[in-house]
């Protein structure tokens, strides 16, 4: 009985970690609302033993009331949450017509400054091969003392 | 004393919602939210007066008992939380008011930051996990309106990698808390200890990894840092500022209640290492930047990574040295942003490239940065330095040379970043034009600020140096918190009393 909610915890999750690894925000919304259910499944299932009713009049063999108060917060927390999100993706809409998330500019400005480095190395490296290349063959002193 | 224990979270509660309803009247909205948070620094002190004197305060809200209802527990670490972070967060509302920026001036600004306050005070004095997670909500919240309250490029992109990660966060958060209730049968904090030592090894650490991982993502330690630099450094001076005073502290918070109440007597070896990366990497970090907040930013991190050292060698004297590094870190930190928000009324950018010889315009704003900047690199007379020789010696005392090294290198590098920003900012040739205009329609840059501004930064430097004047019964406080915090069993007896 629970072992479907279980299975249906890990396919949500699975489902909610693959849309949120993509770029396009409306995406990561979805994939957040897919992987907050499968938290509060997951609050339900592991909380209290399935087939007993709810508290209602007598307290006897009734289920845990605490796990469904936790899913309700966190139902109303998560609905704030991808509320929150589609506002931020619509406004990214508004202000360059996609809703992708881009890089960090201080990051890409750091990867250019490194790549162009590499790149500098490298045309040192080749350089000073051809030199000691020609260097061997007619011996030129001038060869050696340039840059 | 037991009722006052909700209000300073209850106070700025009540007060954003009282200052939604006056969005039209600026002026009085403005003194709704100076009067609540200056309300709840007033409880917050008196709280700290009574609990230091009498004992803790244990308020069970609704009059449930402990196991099933939410408590609010304020003990003495708890309450000197609050009276910092209800000082800093009143101190940058007075600037942001003063600075009269766009942000301060929008409508919902007042109301959110007071959310903003009262998350950060639940999370410090609620006794109950759930709860925990909740607080994190309310603040994390409030924290994704300020982040991204201009609507601009930057903003939006940045606001983006943080409420994602965030997100990520909670739901982490949330399935530690789901797991812990299944294993356990309670969520009181009072009531873990007791149920998580019963539990097998296996799932009481992998509970224990989770809840780290969770906690470790807020205070962005080593390898979960990533989103930090990323996102703090495109919101608003003051923004930012409170930003780093106070929210990844309360992850280190938490990190401490988890270590020291959920899970005594474990090997710390994961948060050793975790610690000494996190020093090392942040400051690392902090030296390849370009632009004042940015640098700030990365000191962040590398500032938790003292924290996490405490906490991983537990033992009284090093929780003390961690406590008082928490408390001298959240105005100093603060204070660095605000002056750097200075910086950029007067200049229109905070880029090193772009910045040079304020020193030499503004004599004033240099010894500002000054002060603050020598006292989180650890320089002796400030209280930087009694708080990194308190982590030090702990650590010397444990036999941990290699991470003792790493840290007095973390802070030759941090001291070694600061020059950097020193260098470039306030010393070299005076340039006179203004870079850009942000707000101010003037040309030439401003070298007077509106009142307010400089009022609440010279009061945080304020509070910053007398945290080293008063660092002796200061640290004898911290010593008697970290008493009642490594004391196995103190807390459930105080929770659920006589």
């Amino acid at each position: 009985m629970s072992l479907m909610l279980v299975v249906l915890v890990g396919v949500l999750f699975a489902t909610g970690t693959y849309s949120m690894l993509h770029r396009s925000l409306t995406r990561i919304v979805v994939g957040v609302g897919l992987i907050g259910n499968g938290v509060n499944l997951l609050l339900i299932v592991a909380g209290s033993r399935p087939g007993l009713p709810p508290i209602v009049g007598k307290l006897t063999g009734a289920t845990d009331p605490i796990p469904q108060a936790l899913v309700l917060t966190a139902i109303v927390i998560g609905f704030a949450l991808q509320a929150f999100l589609l506002a931020l993706a619509w406004r990214s809409w508004t202000i360059d017509g996609n809703d992708d998330v881009e890089d960090d500019l201080e990051d890409r400005r750091i990867a250019d400054q490194r790549r162009r480095q590499i790149r500098r190395s490298e045309a040192e490296r080749r350089a000073e091969r051809e030199r000691m290349l020609s260097g061997d063959d007619n011996r030129d002193p001038q060869g050696t003392d340039a840059r | 004393m037991n009722l006052i224990a909700p209000l300073p979270m209850a106070v700025p509660l009540l007060a954003a919602a009282v200052a939604l309803f006056l969005r039209r009247w600026r002026t009085a909205q403005r003194i709704t939210s100076i009067t609540a948070l200056a309300g709840a620094l007033g409880l917050s002190i008196a709280l700290l007066v009574h609990v230091d004197r009498t004992g803790p305060v244990v308020a069970r809200i609704g009059g449930w008992s402990p196991a099933i209802g939410i408590s609010y527990v304020i003990d003495r670490f708890a309450a000197m939380m609050l009276v910092i972070s209800m000082l800093t967060l009143l101190a940058v509302l007075v600037f942001a008011i003063g600075e009269g920026s766009k942000n301060a001036a929008s409508p919902i600004f007042h109301p959110v930051y007071l959310v903003l306050a009262a998350g950060v005070a639940a999370g410090f004095s609620t006794g109950d996990l759930f709860h925990l997670f909740v607080s994190f909500e309310i603040l994390l919240m409030a924290s994704y309106v300020l982040l991204t309250l201009d609507g601009g490029e930057a903003q939006v992109r940045a606001g983006t990698t943080y409420v994602i990660v965030n997100t990520i966060e909670s739901v982490i958060l949330l399935v530690a808390i789901g797991l812990v209730y299944a294993a356990t049968g309670t969520l009181s904090m009072a009531e873990l200890p007791a149920r998580l030592a019963e539990l097998d090894p296996g799932i009481r650490t992998g509970l224990h990894l989770l809840l780290l991982v969770a906690f470790g993502l807020k205070a962005a330690v080593f390898p979960l840092f990533f989103w930090l630099p990323d996102s703090y450094p495109t919101a608003r001076s003051p923004v930012t500022a409170v930003f780093a005073g106070l929210l990844t502290k309360i992850g280190v918070y938490a990190i401490v209640r988890t270590q020291l109440l959920l899970f005594g007597e474990t090997d710390s070896t994961l948060l050793l290492v975790v610690a000494g990366m996190t020093m090392i990497v942040g400051v690392l970090g902090a030296i390849a930047q370009n632009d004042i907040k940015r640098i700030l930013s990365f000191h962040i991190v590398s500032q938790i990574g003292y924290m996490i050292f405490g906490i991983a060698l537990g033992g009284p004297a090093a929780i003390a040295a961690t406590i008082f590094f928490l408390i001298h870190q959240i105005p100093i930190k603060t204070s660095l942003f605000l002056v750097e928000g200075m910086i950029e009324h007067s200049v229109g950018t905070s880029r090193l490239d772009q910045l040079s010889g304020l020193a030499r315009r503004s004599g004033f704003l240099a010894a500002l940065f000054l002060l603050p900047a020598l006292s989180l690199s650890g320089i002796p007379p400030f209280s930087g330095f009694v708080a990194k020789l308190g982590l030090l010696t702990a650590g010397l005392e444990a036999r941990h040379g290699a991470l003792v090294a790493t840290a007095i290198v973390g802070s030759l590098l941090t001291l070694v970043s600061m020059m950097k920003i020193w260098l470039s900012v306030f010393w070299g040739e005076a340039s006179t034009k203004r870079l850009s205009t942000v707000g101010a329609a003037a040309a030439e840059p401003t070298w007077r600020w509106p009142l307010p501004m400089v009022i609440s930064t010279c009061g945080l430097v304020a509070v910053g140096l007398a945290l080293a004047v008063a660092a002796g019964p200061l640290y004898a406080l911290c010593e008697r918190a970290a008493a009642d915090l490594t004391t196995a069993g103190n807390y459930t007896a105080l929770v659920f009393g006589p």
